[in-house]
């Protein structure tokens, strides 16, 4: 273990000097994330994020690859090298077919002690946040969650990372200085898709796990998927329509859904709509809720807390409808609409449905 | 059965309002709760402890005022609460946080060993989602998080099946006891308190321990120096330099006024109109 036994106290007792013997880290690293042959896209998220940092720390970029015996991680290896990784560093292994928290813990706390990259990403996913907390502890580092920006510090040359904070209401940046690796997770669709170079290769290190089945308590006896009909996939839409309590009451929901129809797109809303039990939780867009990046957000009866604007507002053209011309919405909307969402709503369905069937008749 | 929930105290962040010139928290007047995420997780203990019998201890670290969360909790049915309370906690991380709940979670396990630990999914005021993993790895307790069903609870082979929420499915999972559960929101409906329960809770007295009672002896463990991560920065979001375009209901009819944003949004981003025309519109 490369637990720092020795800190040197800074001020107030803290911690902010990085000991001679963590000065050995180097690199930047992306946790790959896969299930049944697909790598989550917050991988390669991360790595567009990995791929940044370690050019302003002249370092280079490396993917931990975890897997069963038979999955093909040097495939997602492959993949991995175009979106910007130099090197990865892959386990095969039987016990790992199928995430379970304990070897994958040491499955990839062994990578880290071995290979010391500085700086390590994860997806803020259920297996990601799972996996980061355990991994963190075991290495006595410090961890930031759900990060919406990363950069390095110029003058510690540290990760900044920056994280919304007091439920969405501030953004705080925090800094791992004396410990390493410096790790973090990002949920996904908060950082964009990173260009991909089809040219790029990069170096396979294979690892070894050493466990065996018997050493590990917890046994994965099925994985039932998720129905795809009722598979709500909000942080991937193009396009979003989203409700709030403007709407007034959950029957007027449908008004969202139609013009959601219309536009081929997915149904979103506020906090305060899905803990009404209106919707879906699913379907929460905000910082408790889902993190968006649709081409097209239509925001009606939302009047824009920061809670909400956090998990949409890199969405490419936002569309606000508010009967409040003061609502923070209008802030930080491209296009606003003073007026009633309950008349706006079937009027732009309507609009929308015209003009596509219209271009869908020149085209055939 | 001894469970023990770990809880905590939070400002109810729905009424949090941010200063707007100093962009400081303005705490005044903003009721503190017990996390909402925790709840789940304790309605989930006491189930168990219908069921099976035995004992729920609650355990939280706080301030002294954190004691009123923890009396909530005896008054759903909690038999038992322990506060870690003391100066040298203040300013924990996720780490020494975790560092300093295990702890405590060792101390009331010489009074009597514990089957399973709870925590939220989550706490609402830091949103984490790390310090159940960090207790489970520093006592070596299998870990079971986002949990939305337990399917079988055996006490004779000492084992627990439940189902995880995944990315894409749920993970049916068995492990063996004692292990740390965290429970998805919403999976189960918290009870409500009985008004004798009410009564028994106001006046329980919850057990207060400071640093060297929860069983620490190294202050570099804990608190600000147990802390890997440092704030370096707190500061309020960046506003937009463009306000919206408004369009003007008044000055035109409901239906120009849609036809004229659609023709804004399409050339505002050119890629848009042939996507929705991909797409199986109705």
């Amino acid at each position: 273990m490369n637990a720092p036994a020795k800190k040197p106290a800074g001020r107030a007792g803290r911690n902010l000097e990085l000991p001679e013997h963590l000065k050995a880290y180097k690199g930047v690293w992306v946790f790959i994330e896969h299930d049944r042959g697909h790598v989550h896209t917050v991988s390669w998220e991360l790595l567009g994020e990995a791929r940044k940092l370690a050019d302003t720390l002249g370092s280079r970029v490396g993917v931990a690859v975890l897997g069963g015996a038979d999955e093909p991680l040097e495939k997602f290896a492959a993949e991995a090298f175009t979106y910007g990784a130099d090197d990865a560093y892959i386990v095969h292994d039987p016990v790992l077919h199928g995430y379970r928290n304990e070897p994958f813990t040491k499955g990839l706390t062994d990578l880290v002690n071995r290979h010391q990259p500085e700086i390590l990403l994860l997806g803020a996913t259920s297996m990601g946040r799972d996996l980061a907390g355990s991994v963190a502890t075991t290495l006595l580092t410090g961890l930031t969650a759900d990060c919406t920006e990363l950069n390095i510090d110029p003058a510690s040359r540290a990760l900044a990372a920056t994280r919304p904070t007091f439920g969405g209401s501030l953004l705080c940046t925090i800094m791992t200085l004396a410990y390493r690796p410096q790790m973090a997770t990002v949920r996904p669709r908060v950082m964009p898709m990173p260009p991909r170079d089809t040219t790029r290769t990069g170096n396979i290190v294979q690892a070894t796990l050493g466990m065996i089945e018997t050493d590990i308590v917890t046994k994965l006896l099925d994985f039932i998927p998720d129905a795809s009909s009722n598979r709500i996939n909000l942080p991937y839409a193009d396009v979003i329509v989203s409700g709030g309590k403007g709407l007034k009451n959950p029957e007027n929901f449908r008004l969202v859904f139609e013009l959601a129809n219309v536009l081929g797109g997915e149904v979103g809303a506020t906090r305060p709509c899905v803990q009404a039990g209106w919707v879906e939780a699913e379907r929460q867009v905000g910082q408790t809720g889902k993190t968006v990046r649709p081409k097209l957000y239509i925001a009606a009866g939302i009047s824009g807390a920061i809670q909400h604007r956090v998990g949409m507002e890199s969405a490419d053209v936002i569309v606000a409808i508010n009967t409040d011309p003061n609502a923070p919405i209008f802030e930080f909307a491209h296009y606003g609409i003073v007026g009633n969402a309950l008349k706006v709503l079937p009027a732009l369905t309507q609009a929308f449905a015209e003009h596509l069937s219209r271009r869908r008749k020149q085209a055939a | 059965m001894h469970i023990v929930v770990c809880i905590k105290q939070v400002p109810d962040s729905a009424q949090i309002r941010v200063h707007p010139v100093t962009n400081t928290i303005m705490r005044q007047g903003v009721p503190a709760i017990v996390n909402p995420y925790d709840l789940f997780s304790l309605e989930e203990a006491l189930r168990l402890k219908d069921r099976f019998g035995g004992k729920v201890t609650m355990l939280c670290m706080g301030p002294p005022q954190a004691e009123e969360a923890l009396r909530k909790c005896i008054s759903f049915g909690a038999d038992d609460a322990v506060l870690v309370t003391d100066r040298a906690f203040a300013g924990a991380d996720t780490l020494a946080t975790s560092y300093a709940l295990a702890a405590g979670i060792q101390q009331i396990a010489k009074e009597q060993a514990v089957d399973i630990v709870f925590t939220g999914k989550q706490t609402i005021d830091g949103d984490t989602a790390q310090v159940g993993p960090g207790i489970a790895k520093r006592l070596g307790l299998q870990l079971l998080t986002y949990v939305s069903r337990i399917v079988e609870t055996d006490l004779d082979a000492r084992t627990i099946t439940a189902e995880r929420r995944a990315e894409g499915g749920v993970q049916v999972l068995r492990t063996a006891l004692p292990c740390l559960i965290t429970m998805l929101e919403n999976t189960n409906e918290l009870r409500f308190a009985t008004l004798p329960a009410m009564i028994h809770s106001a006046g329980y007295p919850v057990r207060k321990w400071n640093r060297e009672q929860a069983g620490i002896e190294d202050v570099s463990k804990i608190g600000l120096k147990g802390s890997p991560t440092v704030v370096s920065k707190v500061f309020g979001p960046t506003p937009r330099s463009e306000k919206a375009e408004m369009l003007d209901l008044d000055a035109s009819s409901l239906r120009d006024v849609s036809v004229n944003l659609l023709q804004k949004i399409f050339t505002r981003h050119p890629t848009l109109e042939a996507d929705l025309l991909m797409k199986e519109g109705s």
